[in-house]
């Protein structure tokens, strides 16, 4: 017999015996019957999580409060050409000198417009390249306004490695990938791949962090030092 | 040899006078505290959320076989090797045995309490291949060869001091009590780690049945880094890890974050769901999860306990148990320190070792309370004890009830007894907590009270005479 065999087998003899349902506790242990499944909806999960407005202004609100107390620099703009210009105040600002990007209408437009020599990480890269980059530019899948998220995956963002190797990562988003809470984002992954799932996704909330010393907030623990979110 | 609970009482007495250390516990835990109350107040409903997490888990535990069936077939569909492991040593053989495979010169590990349970750093390391912990807080205690101190703050028992002192030492940096400074430092010594390492070693906060991925919550980014850029990535991951549905998260991580650290969600939360696919330009080329049993099974088939299992590790019931908060996470002896520890130490390595850190507890429901999953903690603490009294009571216990037991059921006999008792309860104080107090354990730091000179029944009567 296998060790997945006597695992499973284990399982199922421990299980014959049902346990009390959370809040009934004391008086239902060792019934012979399994009851019936309840999960929560995720209708249900809206009423109990941090509450959302219902209108966009109300989302780039919530967003923008989440990023004031990551630390996340979030900006809303007018237009694309916009977003782009702030890009390049961005990269002046920091004297990026070189960057790490992919391949997107979006992201080929943004590095276009900075000029700068460009790694792209498509069809693969060297980890001590990427390291080297000023900063990772990427597209994302959505941002979450009630946690001030961004949803990225492999497919969206260049990979793994592109999003948090460098010490800066830049976001470009529209705004109609503003979602509203955390329901909203995973309904969307279900939509979006549910067939075909990407071999990685995943929230990123602020720049990387650390309280491990003297539970003091320190940014820039092993992922970027800086997020900038650019939306138009 | 010291016994466990020998080991415990002396560490304990020695801790609790340890101003030092309690003040920086206090610090640490009372900044925590802010920052939660804060987050628990954003939500709508905190205790919908609680409820329907318990809920969630308790699905994912009561139909636990399915569940791991379904997550394994869409972990393998793409690409993933799942290992099984019913002991510890198991585990560490089938990581080792990947590990001798590829040959590897370096192994990077992101924070997992499964590796402290199979002791899996040792294993590595007296085979010969050397692993480092890249959580700054894991890095902090590997390099003083400490335990972890707390499930999620590893380092909370180290001042800046200490460990800017450690880094001079092991690392050869500047001396600093800047903690960014310190915090770049092993950012620096790390990266290097990383971009050398051919294996990556992680754990497991959830795993989605079904849709067969892992997910992983940090801050650091450490974990997104070790799944990232080696060329082998393991997954070591207690079976109990399952949720049933991909949008559980949406519940999940809010839940773990603000109950674990303060936080309204944690920075990274990564769901791994394969290795490299055709298509993509990174990630690992192989990709293995371990499934570790270690006594989970054995947990499971205690269905007055089984909701243990229910343990999202957010270390909650550590940080309000006032027995934590006085002897520290290392006073435990055990990888799961706290209340959660307490329960289900005596489950994974024996109740008769283990019974007294049940007794270490003042049944006094905080860690209930705390629990995002609605765990019966206290209640457990209080049936291991009397499961430990079942199985091997001590005669002198036994004898002591049977007498008290015997005389008050007898109501002149109690009478006599409770005289008795009033004339000679001064005598005790000649003897309170030396050797030759019988009741020593007890009365060496309590007060004991003090025997009423009239019975309520003796007063009820004098009172309706009057």
């Amino acid at each position: 017999m296998s060790e997945r065999e006597k695992i499973l087998g284990r399982i199922r003899e421990a299980l014959r015996l049902s346990a009390p349902r959370p809040g009934e506790h004391g008086d239902h242990a060792g019934h012979d019957h399994m009851p019936a499944r309840k999960l929560s909806a995720p209708a249900d999960l809206r009423r109990w999580l941090p509450s959302v407005g219902d209108t966009f202004e109300q989302r780039v609100a919530a967003f923008a409060a989440q990023s004031t107390d990551l630390r996340t620099e979030f900006h809303l703009l007018d237009s694309r050409d916009a977003a782009l210009a702030k890009l390049k105040e961005v990269a002046q600002a920091n004297g990026w000198t070189r960057i790490a990007s992919h391949r997107t209408e979006l992201t080929d437009a943004a590095c276009a417009a900075l000029a700068l020599p460009t790694l792209v990480t498509d069809g693969g890269y060297a980890a001590p390249d990427l390291e080297r980059c000023d900063a990772g530019l990427t597209a994302c899948d959505a941002l979450i306004a009630q946690t001030g998220s961004v949803l990225i995956t492999t497919r969206s963002a260049g990979g793994r490695g592109l999003s948090v190797l460098p010490p800066h990562h830049v976001v470009l988003a529209r705004r109609e990938q503003l979602l509203p809470d955390l329901p909203a984002a995973f309904a969307f992954l279900r939509e979006k791949y549910g067939a075909n799932y990407p071999s990685f996704m995943s929230v990123i909330t602020g720049p990387s962090r650390t309280g491990d010393i003297e539970r003091i907030l320190v940014l820039g623990a092993h992922g970027p030092k800086k997020l900038t979110v650019l939306c138009y | 040899m010291k016994t466990f609970v020998s080991q415990f009482l002396d560490a304990a007495k020695k801790i609790t006078r340890d101003l030092r250390h309690r003040g920086l516990i206090q610090t640490a835990l009372g900044k925590y505290e802010v920052q939660r109350d804060r987050r628990k107040a954003a939500f709508q409903d905190y205790q919908a959320a609680r409820q329907a997490a318990a809920e969630a888990k308790y699905e994912a535990i009561n139909h636990l076989d399915e569940h791991l069936e379904s997550l394994v077939s869409k972990l393998e569909a793409r690409g993933t090797k799942v290992h099984w492991a019913s002991t510890g040593e198991q585990a560490r053989d089938i990581i080792l045995g990947i590990v001798r495979e590829k040959k590897a010169r370096s192994i990077i590990k992101s924070k997992a309490m499964t590796a402290e349970e199979i002791h899996l750093n040792d294993a590595l390391e007296k085979s010969g291949f050397e692993v480092v912990e890249s959580d700054l807080g894991e890095y902090i205690v590997q390099l003083r060869k400490e335990a972890p101190y707390h499930i999620v703050f590893p380092a909370m028992h180290l001042t800046r001091g200490e460990i800017s002192d450690l880094f001079q030492k092991e690392l050869g940096s500047a001396p600093t009590d800047n903690p960014e400074e310190l915090t770049m430092i092993a950012r620096r010594a790390l990266r290097q780690k990383y971009v050398t390492a051919d294996i990556g070693i992680t754990g497991g906060n959830f795993a989605v049945a079904e849709t067969g991925m892992i997910s992983i919550t940090e801050n650091e980014g450490n974990a997104r880094l070790t799944g990232a850029l080696p060329k082998t990535l393991i997954t070591l991951l207690g079976i109990e890890k399952v949720i049933p549905r991909l949008e559980d998260l949406a519940l999940f991580l809010p839940l773990l974050a603000t109950a674990g650290a303060g936080q309204a969600i944690t920075c990274y939360n990564s769901m791994y769901g394969g290795p490299r696919q055709p298509g993509e330009c990174d990630g690992p080329e192989e990709y293995h999860v371990v499934l570790l049993d270690h006594g989970r099974t054995q947990l499971l088939a205690d269905p007055e306990q089984r909701d243990a299992l229910h343990c999202i590790r957010c270390g909650a019931c550590l940080n309000v148990c006032p027995i934590y908060r006085n002897v520290g996470g290392h006073t435990y002896g055990t990888t799961y320190s706290g209340p959660i520890g307490s329960v289900i130490t005596p489950h994974l390595r024996g109740l008769q070792d283990w019974k007294h850190l049940s007794s270490a507890s003042s049944l006094c429901g905080a860690c209930t309370e705390a629990c995002p999953v609605k765990i019966d903690l206290h209640h457990h603490l209080l049936q291991n004890r009397r499961n430990a009294a079942a199985e091997k009571g001590w005669w002198l216990e036994r004898l002591a009830y049977k007498i008290f037991s015997f005389v008050v059921t007898r109501p002149a006999l109690y009478r006599i007894a409770k005289k008795v008792g009033f004339m000679f309860q001064p005598l005790h104080r000649f003897v309170k907590g030396t050797a030759l107090d019988p009741a020593r354990a007890w009365t060496a730091t309590r007060d004991v009270p003090q025997l009423a000179p009239q019975s309520f029944k003796e007063y009820w009567k004098r009172r309706r005479k009057k």
